[in-house]
């Protein structure tokens, strides 16, 4: 009970962590079937930034600017970069957005070193909020999850309440008839891809003290961003939400069960031992496959069901 | 005879391509350098991946994010093979080595295919992703087949050659890739040919349409996707031969996205292309790192380069020249291309300048290393470097478009001539 509830917290904060992430994603996706592969890169600057901005002027400072900084950057990739590939097609725009991976990798490992930076929780937070059955659970990650239930409500009034959101989710499902009927969408789209850099970015502010803030937390969080936004389904903000959540709970639970498919079949009455054939894949423990588990979700959801959990078209 | 002059071409790079490790000869010692051998042997096995990959990519229309799975799963399965030949178990000659890899990369092609053909565009580039990230988790995680971290290792000195080498020189190795890589790429070349090559086109143009016509888009997706698996293959046998060890690096992510980088930077349209992005980014690979920590930062910005301005890549930008070549006019830009080159070198000298400083300050001084031109150490805490990389960068780019400009006119006018010259013959 007492490994449940605390990885069931874990699990939520990891979970709306990668909400965070995969919602901007998921606009982008859906509104111009860009596979944005710089996104997790936008996280990694968030975190990166956030680090540089906070030893000059302290961490809430940097709550705020980092994200708009990414932002920035974000429009100034569609801006200068997509629009121009636009034209050559999908694969032209996810091999554009892949290279401009690969440079801020490497832009970032050439500014502040290959080495992990020590960006760490800030003091103010720095301390266990309560006790569940002996287990202290820190202030900071309640802080996250008041972060991340904060953009979330923003994100769903600005979806449902304002003009700019209505074109959005009109330009979400059909992007060819609300150009037509008039509307900006190549204007809107660079104010979402800025604003999903941003969110990306604010995911990283919060995100990068949570792990570790090193040159390669993009290229490890990027697919299972992906695994998310395919899961829930293209066009799906709620599919989006629910996925984030479920990834970050199996990710979490997965680590705390120490259990292979030879202790089921054990509860069968088969004893598995090293002359068994398939041996070594029986006797594999869940911890050590749980990173794996995402990308077999994403290989069978997208074979299966290419259209997601609640997708309204297929990726 | 008519063999003879259609395929001059071929005959004339092998000739080139045996002879060239001569330049390197260390005739005092009579023997060939060892690291110009290992970098060719390495263009050729990298050649035959980066060549299978457009089998997917230019022909199929097919982005894998993946495809190293296929030539690390076959170099793994060759290794094997030939451990099992020195146990002796199996007899195969040291020649069919990467055959057995290619069979092995033909079988996990057709497998592994079997789910990521199943749909295509970003869907295939997404499920190709998943497959990469999949294997190379496994690599780590099955110490049985794959070795865990330390991989496999074999001894390519088998005595079982059929022409009685015994490939211990790195001379012999090489001699095996360039007749493996030129088989290769015949029997790749000889593919486009077939009705299968021209469906994997039509299913890349207009996949309803090719359905329509009754062919099935999927079949075509998979037989593609299991035959450019089997070249792969081959290409890991090769590989194992050279290193003689095989990890898991060989089947991860980075890889794959060196052949995408190759590829892309090569050109897919034409079946060299790939060759030609090979052969740029290895050597930029095996010569840049020796002096840089950035290398994979310059490929980066190549990649991004041709990606916006010329997603037709080198080999499309020099067939651009075709028409005004056919026209007997291609001397006439030389000088626009003479004015063209210092501006672009400016630009060039102040990026790298700028990269070089910013990567030295940081990564340069966590290793100890200081920035040397000629000799001179160079203080990159000081403003003059960083003043004179930003200046040259600036006053080339602004020069640059102006000679692009002018270029552009000179170019417009020669292709209208060109074009008129071709009508009125």
């Amino acid at each position: 009970m007492e490994v449940f509830v605390v990885s069931l917290l874990n699990g939520l904060v990891y979970g709306m962590l990668l909400f965070m992430l995969a919602s901007g994603l998921t606009l982008i996706l859906s509104m111009m079937g860009v596979l944005n592969f710089a996104h997790a890169s936008a996280y990694m600057l968030g975190a990166y930034f956030a680090y540089t901005i906070s030893l000059y002027v302290g961490f809430w400072p940097a709550l705020i600017v980092a994200p708009v900084l990414c932002g920035l950057v974000g429009a100034a990739i569609e801006m200068w970069g997509l629009r121009r590939v636009h034209r050559h097609g999908h694969i032209a725009e996810l091999l554009f957005t892949f290279g401009v991976a690969l440079i801020i990798e490497k832009a970032v490992q050439m500014t502040w070193g290959l080495l992990p930076v020590p960006y760490r929780v800030p003091e103010l937070l720095d301390f266990p909020l309560f006790r569940i059955y002996g287990t202290q659970f820190p202030a900071y990650r309640a802080f996250m999850l008041l972060i991340s239930a904060l953009m979330f409500g923003a994100i769903w009034l600005g979806l449902t309440r304002t003009r700019v959101g209505l074109v959005i989710q009109a330009a979400l499902t059909h992007p060819d008839m609300a150009s037509a009927l008039g509307h900006n969408v190549p204007r809107i789209f660079t104010l979402v891809f800025a604003a999903g850099t941003a969110l990306a970015g604010l995911a990283g502010v919060i995100g990068g003290n949570y792990q570790v803030t090193e040159p390669a937390m993009a290229f490890t969080m990027g697919p299972i961003v992906f695994v998310v936004v395919v899961f829930g389904g293209l066009g799906s903000l709620t599919g989006c939400f629910i996925a984030s959540i479920l990834m970050g709970l199996i990710q979490t639970f997965a680590v705390v069960f120490d259990v292979s498919l030879a202790d089921l079949l054990a509860k069968f009455g088969i004893t598995v031992t090293a002359s068994t054939p398939f041996a070594e894949i029986l006797t594999v423990t869940l911890p050590r496959i749980g990173a794996l588990l995402p990308f077999l979700m994403m290989v069978l959801i997208l074979v299966f069901r290419p259209r997601g959990l609640m997708g309204t078209r297929d990726t | 005879m008519s063999l003879l002059r259609r395929n001059w071409l071929w005959l004339l790079a092998l000739v080139v391509l045996l002879a060239f490790p001569f330049l390197f000869y260390d005739w005092a010692k009579g023997r060939h350098s060892g690291f110009a051998l290992t970098l060719m042997s390495e263009i050729g096995v990298m050649a035959i991946f980066a060549l299978s990959f457009n089998m997917l990519m230019g022909q199929a229309g097919l982005l894998s994010f993946g495809h190293a799975v296929l030539f690390g799963l076959g170099a793994y399965c060759a290794a094997h093979v030939v451990n099992l030949v020195k146990a002796g178990t199996i007899w195969l000659p040291t020649e069919l080595v990467p055959l057995a890899g290619g069979l092995g990369g033909l079988f996990f092609g057709f497998v592994l295919g079997w789910l990521a053909t199943k749909q295509r565009a970003t869907a295939f580039a997404m499920i190709t992703m998943g497959l990469g990230e999949l294997v190379s988790a496994a690599a780590l995680m099955f110490m049985g087949f794959f070795g865990g971290e330390g991989g496999i290792t074999i001894d390519r000195v088998m005595d079982t050659s059929l022409l009685g080498v015994r490939y211990t020189s790195p001379w012999q190795v090489y001699c095996l890739v360039l007749a493996w890589a030129f088989i290769a790429a015949a029997l790749m070349r000889l593919q486009t040919q077939t009705p299968l090559g021209r469906m994997a086109n039509a299913a890349r143009d207009n996949f309803e349409r090719a359905q329509f016509v009754g062919y099935d888009p999927r079949r075509i997706r998979w037989i593609q996707f299991t035959l450019a698996g089997f070249f792969a293959g081959i290409g890991g046998g090769l590989y194992v031969l050279i290193y003689e060890i095989v990890t898991f690096d060989t089947v991860s992510a980075a890889k794959s996205a060196n052949a995408l980088l190759a590829v892309y930077i090569g050109g897919t349209g034409a079946f060299f292309g790939p060759i030609l992005g090979t052969i740029v980014v290895v050597l930029l690979q095996s010569g840049v790192s020796l002096l840089s920590n950035a290398w994979l930062l310059y490929v980066g910005v190549l990649f991004i380069v041709m990606v916006m301005y010329a997603p037709i890549g080198l080999v499309g930008l020099i067939g651009l020249h075709a028409p005004i070549w056919r026209a007997g006019r291609l001397r006439e830009l030389l000088l626009p291309y003479l004015r063209a080159l210092p501006p672009a070198l400016m630009v060039l000298l102040g990026f790298v300048l700028l990269v070089e400083l910013t990567s030295f300050t940081t990564i340069g001084a966590a290793q100890g290393k200081h920035f040397a031109i000629a000799g001179r150490t160079i203080d990159t805490t000081s403003p003059l470097p960083w003043g004179i990389a930003l200046v040259a960068l600036g006053l080339g780019a602004l020069w640059l478009r102006r000679e692009a400009r002018a270029f552009r006119l000179r170019w417009d006018a020669l292709m209208e001539d060109a074009k008129r010259q071709a009508g009125a013959s």
